[in-house]
């Protein structure tokens, strides 16, 4: 069975706030080896010209993958998570997500295409702060194969 | 050396650089990511869908890439602003755990090159990112400030 082409247009959150925290971004920037004091250091990320330690920029992901997580799962749309692959990616941000944020995100689904046994759902998931200031836009568009299209 | 926007030109290559990806890089990245997708921690649950080890997560590999085009721009995380990849090829990390020793994980190249000079001290980068011959990457590009 193929996604269901008529979710294509459907509107997820926004979910409870996230809260951006300095553990949690010196966490991210140890597992992918992101040296920057600006990641982990205040002082050296206010002399930056930024309010507090900041993200890198694929840190995004751990908000609009558990944003976007409720459009996956909806269980009307029919996608077997076993069988995704992550096909593209992208973030196009306002300015940098930094401690102190607190965001919340909605999540769109902004197409479905079936090709043979592979279908095509991208997501597109705006991440902005309690206040309604844009801080990101992340796309997802993942890969499912059928085993039995 | 510091690159400035004015130092660059369309076609200027970034320094080539690869890293390398162990078995305890991914379940870093899975716990401060979130993903917990079993396929980037047990090559018995990769096997059972054809994969020939654990793999890393794509997002990994991004991550990767980033930190590649903001090292290069002078080590400003926030100088990146759009950044998009498509993942073209997975990248097994066979097991490097004791007592296997060295003899596993992945290695990951990356070079690029300054595709447009967008004003405004930015400019669009071209990545390219390779493991074991493999494109991992294709139309990767990230628009990045520079001093």
């Amino acid at each position: 069975m193929a996604l269901n082409p008529e979710f294509v247009g459907r509107v997820y959150g926004p979910g409870a706030p996230y809260e951006v925290s300095r553990v949690k971004i010196a966490d991210f920037a140890d597992a992918i080896g992101e040296p920057s004091e600006l990641c982990r250091d205040r002082d050296a990320a206010v002399k930056a010209g930024y309010p507090d330690v900041i993200a890198p920029p694929t840190f995004a992901v751990v908000i609009s993958m558990h944003a976007a997580d409720e459009a996956n799962n909806d269980p009307g749309l029919g996608l077997d998570y076993s069988m995704v692959v992550h096909g593209q990616q992208s973030f196009s941000h306002s300015r940098p997500l930094h401690a102190g944020d607190v965001v919340v995100a909605t999540t769109t689904i902004e197409s479905i295409k079936s090709v043979g046994t592979m279908s095509m759902l991208v997501t597109s998931t705006d991440i902005v702060t309690a206040a309604g200031e844009h801080v990101c836009t992340a796309k997802s568009m993942l890969v499912e194969r059928r085993a039995d299209a | 050396v510091t690159v400035t926007y004015d130092g660059v030109a369309k076609g200027t290559e970034l320094p080539a650089r690869s890293y390398r990806v162990t078995r305890l890089d991914l379940v870093k990245y899975a716990g401060a990511s979130g993903d917990f997708n079993v396929i980037h921690w047990s090559d018995r649950a990769a096997r059972a869908v054809g994969l020939p080890s654990v793999i890393a997560h794509g997002m990994y590999t991004m991550a990767q890439a980033g930190q590649f085009v903001t090292e290069w721009a002078g080590g400003d995380p926030g100088a990146v602003t759009d950044f998009g990849v498509n993942f073209s090829a997975m990248v097994p990390v066979p097991d490097d755990t004791p007592p296997s020793g060295n003899t596993g994980g992945a290695t990951i190249e990356f070079s690029g090159k300054v595709l447009d000079k967008l004003g405004d001290n930015k400019v669009t980068v071209d990545i390219v990112a390779k493991a074991d011959g493999a494109k991992v990457l294709t139309r990767a590009r990230a628009t990045v400030r520079l001093p």
